[in-house]
């Protein structure tokens, strides 16, 4: 494929084909950059949907990446639920005290209506918008938090892993209100515009959980919450690691898998192969203080596990860019990314 | 015969079997006190699941319980105040600026089922923590945080705390420290702990080094 002809849609649905496009797509999951970009801080940035398209634009034309992220912080799903976000100069919004302090909150718990949420609404004006700025050259990812991942933040880890572990009717509950809020949820923002959802589930990981709780939980919920997205879906691991888990995964119907730096590229590309296109695994944290050439030798070694054959979209492991990442490191990335995923990756050839 | 008992009792752990725990603590025989016996046991399969989550074979939920487990039953042979709890240096836990409570109660619970005791400080943001630390008179504090940011605003702590001209070791431990293992120096910290397990060798290390 001509490099030029091209558009990004183009070359991530050749990926997820598990084909070989013009060049390795590169997702860049920025939230906070967008800010930075517009010269907002970032609480103001969130407070208007106008932002974070121009964010997302001014960004996309700057990288010269492969998607618009329409994500603008986990805890917007728990504003919906009546929640408290904690914004920051210099960070992701926070979740503040949890929703749920009780067994009788979770007893009480109503579904959010999607339509009629401000918080949401912004998010799916935003998706709306940038949709009529990149129409299908670009695909637009939307995230939802799994049903089964974001107790955590409803209700604090501890008293959610109790919960999973010593109250199964009340879990079975509150999985029941969180599935019909990600699938409302999920499908409002397909309806706006998105071109995917990003089904963010760190819970199920097996650095959270064991396979064995994983198939009696978070396996089953997934199966059941994605059959009921209207649009193809990536599970995304949040930098939790996933290898014994990735035939389960690709049973729940999604399309991609976005793993771990903990994990071997090239061990989860083999098993993936043909069944789970793969995202990833740069290391977000350590980024924040790589040079130039760093970030080269990483691009490169990752493209070297995992770039042939296609079903790799290149990506940071846990889906959102720390803010203290330099430009000039995404930059170093971007450019390395240019030079050497284009396809065929002859120079990777007995590496 | 230790090391069958450390066996059994990791088993009844990761089973999460709150009785066959009870029962190896229970028959433990008179001669081994307490102490020696969460020294010799308990600590042992705390460490193994630690290493075993580090090394991506156990899951997260069973260092978790294993944690709690062993708290409650080392609370019920060794209440908190009992003075058979080890000579340490005065000790505190906090989060800082998030709420995320896990890493934090991992560690209490895993350093009370040692033997330890320490003051919980909850969640705190950076002046009321250098204040509290003050206050308290603090020899080493460990700070948990899950956000890079939070993080990064150890160093602030740290220099607070040095131009009050507190000398407290600072032990620092969450997601961020896992992802770099450069960033405990970044920040100004004295040591890292991994995982829950790490901090009581990381403790013990440097109250050597106070003597």
């Amino acid at each position: 494929m001509n490099q030029k002809s091209v558009t990004s849609m183009q070359r991530v649905l050749t990926t997820l084909g598990h084909r070989e496009p013009d060049r390795v797509p590169v997702f860049f999951l920025f939230t906070l950059h967008g800010a930075k970009e517009v010269g907002l801080p970032i609480k103001t940035y969130f407070s208007d949907p106008d932002n974070v398209v121009e964010g997302q634009m001014r960004l996309l034309a700057k990288y010269r990446h492969d998607c618009i992220y329409s994500f603008f912080y986990a805890p917007v799903e728990i504003a919906a639920f009546g929640g408290e976000v904690i914004f920051t100069d210099d960070g992701p919004p926070n979740s503040g005290e949890p929703v749920i302090k009780t067994t009788g909150d979770i007893k009480n718990l109503a579904v959010p209506d999607v339509k009629n949420t401000p918080c949401l609404e912004m998010v799916l004006t935003a998706t709306q918008r940038l949709k009529e700025r990149v129409k299908d050259a670009v695909p637009i990812i939307g995230v939802v938090m799994s049903p089964f991942s974001l107790p955590v933040m409803q209700m604090g880890f501890d008293r959610y892993f109790d919960l999973m572990l010593e109250k199964p009717d009340l879990f079975a509950h509150l999985m029941k209100v969180n599935q019909a809020f990600c699938v409302e949820w999920a499908n409002a923002q397909l309806a706006a515009g998105a071109t995917a959802i990003c089904y963010f589930d760190p819970i199920s990981s097996t650095t959270i959980t064991t396979r064995e709780m994983y198939l009696k939980t978070g396996f089953t919920i997934a199966g059941q919450t994605l059959a009921k997205i209207n649009g193809p879906t990536a599970t995304h691991m949040a930098s939790g690691r996933c290898l014994p888990i990735i035939d389960d995964i690709a049973a729940t119907g999604t399309a991609a898998v976005g793993v771990s730096c903990h994990e071997d590229m090239a061990l989860i590309k083999s098993v993936c192969r043909g069944k789970l296109s793969v995202i990833g695994n740069l290391n977000g944290i350590e980024m924040c203080r790589w040079s130039s050439e760093d970030a080269e030798n990483h691009v490169k070694e990752v493209i070297a596990k995992a770039g042939a054959g296609g079903g790799f979209i290149l990506s940071d492991n846990h889906g959102e860019i720390p803010f203290q990442v330099p430009d000039d490191v995404l930059m170093a990335i971007s450019e390395a990314v240019h030079t050497w995923g284009r396809y065929p990756l002859d120079w990777t050839a007995g590496k | 015969m230790t090391d069958k008992l450390v066996d059994a009792f990791t088993r009844a752990l990761l089973d999460v079997d709150r009785l066959a725990a009870k029962q190896i603590v229970q028959n433990r025989g008179h001669d081994t006190s307490p102490v020696k016996f969460a020294e010799d046991v308990v600590l042992p399969a705390l460490e193994r699941i630690g290493a075993g989550w580090q090394a991506g074979t156990l899951a997260l939920s069973q260092v978790y319980m294993a944690g709690r487990i062993c708290e409650d039953l080392i609370d019920q042979i060794l209440p908190p105040e009992d003075p058979d709890r080890k000579n340490q240096p005065k000790m505190a836990i906090c989060i800082l600026s998030d709420h995320h409570k896990l890493g934090k109660i991992m560690v209490c619970s895993l350093l009370r089922a040692s033997g330890f005791d320490l003051a919980d400080y909850g969640v705190m943001e950076v002046d009321d923590l250098v204040e509290q630390v003050q206050k308290d008179n603090i020899d080493i504090l460990l700070i948990s945080v899950l956000m890079l940011p939070s993080a990064l605003k150890i160093k602030t702590v740290k220099q607070k705390l040095a131009h009050l001209g507190c000398d407290v070791k600072l032990i620092v431990g969450g997601a961020p420290f896992r992802f770099d293992d450069r960033l405990w120096k970044t920040v100004g910290a004295d040591a890292m702990c991994r995982d829950a397990s790490d901090a009581v060798s990381v403790i013990e290390n440097m109250m050597k080094g106070m003597v």
